[in-house]
C-alpha cells in the first residue's frame, strides 16, 4: 500500500500505476483535487469505515508561520561581533531564584519537555534523563507520575502536576527539583491526555490506578481549582508542602499567551512555559492538533509583552518557550524574542532514535515510512520509544540514546552561541528583538520585528 | 490528646511556621491549631504519625496531601479538603465545599456535614464517608476507593466513573455517564458497615442495609470502532483502524 506524508493510506485509482505519472500534464485522469486530495479522501474513507475520529501522535503537520521566517541581522558597522569559537558566550539560565530555596540552575538554555512514562518506554525516559543530565539541563515527568528510573538518571527533574493527577505522590513532589503545573499544552490547549489501551500495561495501569487495557482519557481540567485565583492558592499549597524549596512553573498551551502569562504571574509562578501549536503529543485527536492553538512565533512575543508590562521579564518570572524547536537557530530566535529557555520534545525523541531509517522495513509493514511515523498512540513503535512492548522497548539502549541526546543538545547550544556571538552578545540571553528581521509580513506582525529591509512592523505606528 | 500538645495560634503566628513544625514533627506528637480563620493550606503535607486538631474553619486545601496521622477540623472547610490524601485520617465536623477528597489515593476522609460539588473527584483509593449530602458531579472519573453518602447525591453522580464504588442511602438526583446502579451484595454491606463504623458519630447511626450501590457500566473503557472493512470480503486490506 502506498502512503501519504501523514501516514494515511494513499494510492491511486489506477492501483500500481506510478504515482509520479500524476505530475504528467497529459494524465488528466490522474489530476488531483486541491480540496479533496488523496489525504482528505483517505481520511474520509477511514472515518466512514470506523466511525471514530483520527487519533495520532506528533504535533501539527500543517504549514504555518515559523521561526524560519525570521533572520538574524548579525554584526555590521554599528555592532561588534564576538570571535566565533573563543570569546566567552554564557549559556546558563537560573529559574526561581527569587522565591525558591533551591533555584533551578541550567547550564544550557534548552530543556526537555514533559513526556510521560506510559506514552514513552522506561528506556526512553532513562535516555532523556541521561542526555539532559550530561548536557546540564532538566528533563520533565508527565502524566502518570515519576518513575525511579528517571529520577535516578535526571540531575534536574521537573515534576508535572497535571489535571488527572495520575500517580501524583507528595513524596515525588518533594523529590523534584521543580514543579510544573500543567494547564495546557501546545498540541491541544483545552484538551486532556489520552493513552490508548495497547499502552496500558500492568505497570502503567498500577501507576495510574486504572484497569489494564482501557483507553485512558485524562481530565482536561484540574479537579480542585477552577481559575487563576484558585491557582494562586494551589501554588501556595504546593510551596507549603515542599517547604518553599523548589521553583514552580505554570505550563500553558499557546492560546491567549498575553493574558495567560499575566495570570500565571499573578498566580505566583516562577516560570511560565508557553507551548506553541507545533508542540507534540503522544496521542490526541488530529482535529485538535491541527486546528487549536497558535504558532510558537506568535506566542512568544505576546508572553514577553505581559512579562514586560508586569516588570518581571528576565527577573522574577522566566519564560520557557516550546513548540517545534529543531535547531540552535530556533533556540536563538526564541531567546531573542524574549524567552529565557527553549524546551524540546519531538526533537529530543528524534535525537534518541524516533523515526530511525534503520527500521524502515518495519515502518513499511506499519503502512508508513521512517520520517513519517506519527502513530505514537499505537504502541507499535519500531524504535522502542513510544511503546510499552517489552521487546520493542528493549531495542533502545538508554546509554547510547542518552549520548545522542547529549550530543544534540550540545549542537543546539553551540549553534545558539554562534548566532549570539555573530550579533555581538557575550551571553545568549543578551539576544534581543533588535537582532532580528522578518522575511514575511505575517512573521513581522506576529514576532513584532521589522520586515527585512524596512523599519515596518505591521500593527505598530 | 496527651499533655504535650503544641498549640499554634494562627492569629499570632504564620501558616508557614505551623506547617514547618508539622513537617518536622516526630511520630506521636500532638498539635492544636486555634484561630485558623479560614486560612488556606492549613496542616497540609503531613508525613508523620501525629494528631492535629484545628479548632475552627479552614480555607482551601485543608490537610491537603495528607500522608499519615490524624487531622480533626472542628468547623467547615473550603475547596479541596484532604485533596490527594495518601493514608491516615482527616475528619471534619462541619461541611466541606467543592472537591473534598479529590484524587485521594488512600486513607479515610470523614465529613460530618454536607460535601459540595465534585466530592471524591478522580479519587484513586481513598475511602470517603459523608454524613450528609453531596453536590453535583461527585465521584467524577473516580478510579478506586469507596464513597459512602449517608444523605442524598445531586446530579450526575459518578460521571465517567472507573472502578470506584459509590454507596448512597438517600436519593440520587441523576447518574452521570456510564454510572449504573449495581447489586448490593453481602460483601458490599460489610464494606459500608466497616466504613460507617470508622466514621463514628458522623454516620449518624445509619444502617448499612439502607444503602444502594453504584459503579461503572464499563461502556466507556474502550473506543467503539465499527470496522466496516473487516466485515467485507476477506483479501482486502483494511484502510481503517489506525487510531
Amino acid at each position: 500500500m502506498s502512503t501519504t506524508p501523514n501516514g494515511s493510506p494513499g494510492g491511486t485509482p489506477a492501483g500500481d500505476l506510478d504515482p509520479l505519472a500524476a505530475d504528467d500534464p497529459q494524465n488528466w485522469h490522474l489530476r488531483e483535487s486541491y480540496t479533496f486530495d488523496r489525504n482528505v479522501i483517505a481520511e474520509i474513507r477511514r472515518a466512514a469505515n470506523t466511525g471514530i475520529y483520527r487519533i495520532r501522535g506528533w504535533g501539527a503537520k500543517r504549514r504555518m508561520p515559523t521561526l524560519d521566517d525570521l533572520v538574524f541581522l548579525g554584526a555590521s558597522m554599528s555592532r561588534y561581533p564576538l570571535e566565533g569559537y573563543r570569546e566567552a558566550c554564557g549559556t546558563d539560565v537560573v529559574i526561581g531564584e527569587h522565591r525558591a530555596e533551591r533555584p533551578v540552575r541550567l547550564q544550557i538554555p534548552v530543556t526537555i519537555a514533559g513526556m510521560s512514562f506510559g506514552s514513552l518506554s522506561a528506556q526512553a525516559k532513562e535516555a532523556l534523563g541521561r542526555g539532559a543530565s550530561a548536557a546540564g539541563t532538566s528533563t520533565t515527568t508527565g502524566d502518570g507520575g515519576m518513575t525511579m528510573e528517571e529520577r535516578e538518571h535526571s540531575s534536574v527533574l521537573v515534576y508535572q502536576y497535571l489535571p488527572s493527577r495520575y500517580g501524583m505522590n507528595p513524596d515525588h513532589l518533594r523529590m523534584a527539583d521543580a514543579i510544573e503545573v500543567v494547564v495546557g499544552q501546545g498540541a491541544k490547549p483545552g484538551g486532556g491526555g489520552m493513552l490508548l489501551g495497547q499502552k496500558i500495561t500492568e505497570r502503567v495501569a498500577e501507576m495510574r490506578t486504572l484497569p489494564t487495557g482501557i483507553d485512558q482519557r485524562s481530565a482536561c481540567r484540574h479537579p480542585d481549582w477552577t481559575g487563576p485565583d484558585d491557582l494562586e492558592i494551589k501554588i501556595g499549597e504546593l510551596r507549603e508542602i515542599t517547604d518553599w524549596q523548589v521553583p514552580i512553573y505554570i505550563k500553558v498551551g499557546a492560546a491567549r499567551p498575553y493574558y495567560d502569562t499575566a495570570l500565571a504571574v499573578k498566580a505566583g509562578a516562577d516560570a511560565v512555559v508557553v507551548d506553541g501549536m507545533q508542540g507534540g503529543t503522544a496521542a490526541t485527536q488530529d482535529v485538535f492538533i491541527e486546528h487549536v492553538g497558535i504558532p510558537t512565533i506568535a506566542a512568544i512575543p505576546e508572553a514577553v509583552r505581559a512579562l514586560r508590562e508586569l516588570g518581571v521579564h528576565r527577573r522574577e518570572v522566566k519564560l520557557i518557550a516550546a513548540g517545534g524547536f529543531r535547531s540552535g537557530a530556533d533556540v536563538a530566535k526564541a531567546l531573542a524574542l524574549g524567552a529565557d529557555a527553549a524546551s524540546i520534545g519531538t526533537a529530543a525523541l528524534i535525537a534518541i532514535g524516533d523515526n530511525d531509517p534503520a527500521y524502515e522495513s518495519e515502518y513499511r509493514e506499519l503502512g508508513t515510512s521512517a520520517g513519517y511515523w506519527e502513530d505514537f498512540q499505537a504502541g507499535t513503535d519500531p524504535a522502542g520509544i513510544t511503546t510499552q512492548d517489552p521487546e520493542l522497548s528493549a531495542r533502545l539502549d538508554p546509554v547510547l540514546a542518552g549520548r545522542r541526546l547529549a550530543n544534540y543538545l550540545q549542537v543546539l547550544t553551540i549553534e545558539t552561541q554562534i548566532l549570539a556571538r555573530a550579533n555581538g552578545k557575550s551571553h545568549v540571553l543578551n539576544l534581543e528583538p533588535e537582532d532580528l528581521a522578518a522575511l514575511t509580513v505575517e512573521a513581522a506582525a506576529m514576532a513584532k520585528v521589522p520586515l527585512a529591509g524596512t523599519s515596518w512592523v505591521p500593527g505598530e505606528d | 490528646m496527651s499533655a504535650a500538645v503544641r498549640t499554634f495560634d494562627l492569629a499570632e503566628s504564620a501558616r508557614r511556621k505551623l506547617n514547618q513544625a508539622l513537617h518536622e514533627a516526630a511520630d506521636g506528637e500532638s498539635f492544636e491549631v486555634i484561630n485558623p480563620r479560614g486560612a488556606h493550606a492549613v496542616a497540609c503535607g503531613i508525613t508523620a504519625d501525629i494528631d492535629v486538631v484545628v479548632r475552627g474553619s479552614v480555607g482551601y486545601y485543608g490537610a491537603g496531601m495528607h500522608q499519615r496521622g490524624r487531622v480533626l477540623i472542628e468547623g467547615n472547610a473550603s475547596t479541596g479538603l484532604a485533596e490527594n490524601i495518601m493514608s491516615g485520617e482527616v475528619r471534619i465536623t462541619g461541611n466541606a465545599t467543592m472537591s473534598a477528597g479529590a484524587t485521594g489515593c488512600g486513607g479515610l476522609l470523614v465529613v460530618g456535614g454536607n460535601a459540595g460539588a465534585r466530592c471524591g473527584i478522580s479519587m484513586k483509593g481513598v475511602d470517603i464517608v459523608v454524613g450528609g449530602n453531596v453536590g453535583h458531579m461527585s465521584a467524577f472519573m473516580a478510579q478506586a476507593g469507596n464513597l459512602v453518602i449517608c444523605g442524598d447525591a445531586a446530579a450526575d453522580l459518578g460521571d465517567s466513573i472507573y472502578e470506584a464504588q459509590i454507596f448512597v442511602r438517600g436519593e440520587v438526583e441523576s447518574l452521570g455517564a456510564d454510572c449504573v446502579e449495581k447489586e448490593m451484595r453481602p460483601e458490599h454491606v460489610e464494606t459500608v458497615a466497616g466504613l460507617l463504623a470508622a466514621a463514628g458519630e458522623a454516620a449518624h447511626g445509619a444502617d448499612p442495609g439502607d444503602f444502594r450501590r453504584y459503579g461503572s457500566a464499563r461502556r466507556l473503557y474502550n473506543f467503539t470502532i465499527d470496522d466496516v472493512d473487516a466485515a467485507q470480503a476477506a483479501g482486502r486490506a483494511a484502510g481503517g483502524d489506525r487510531r
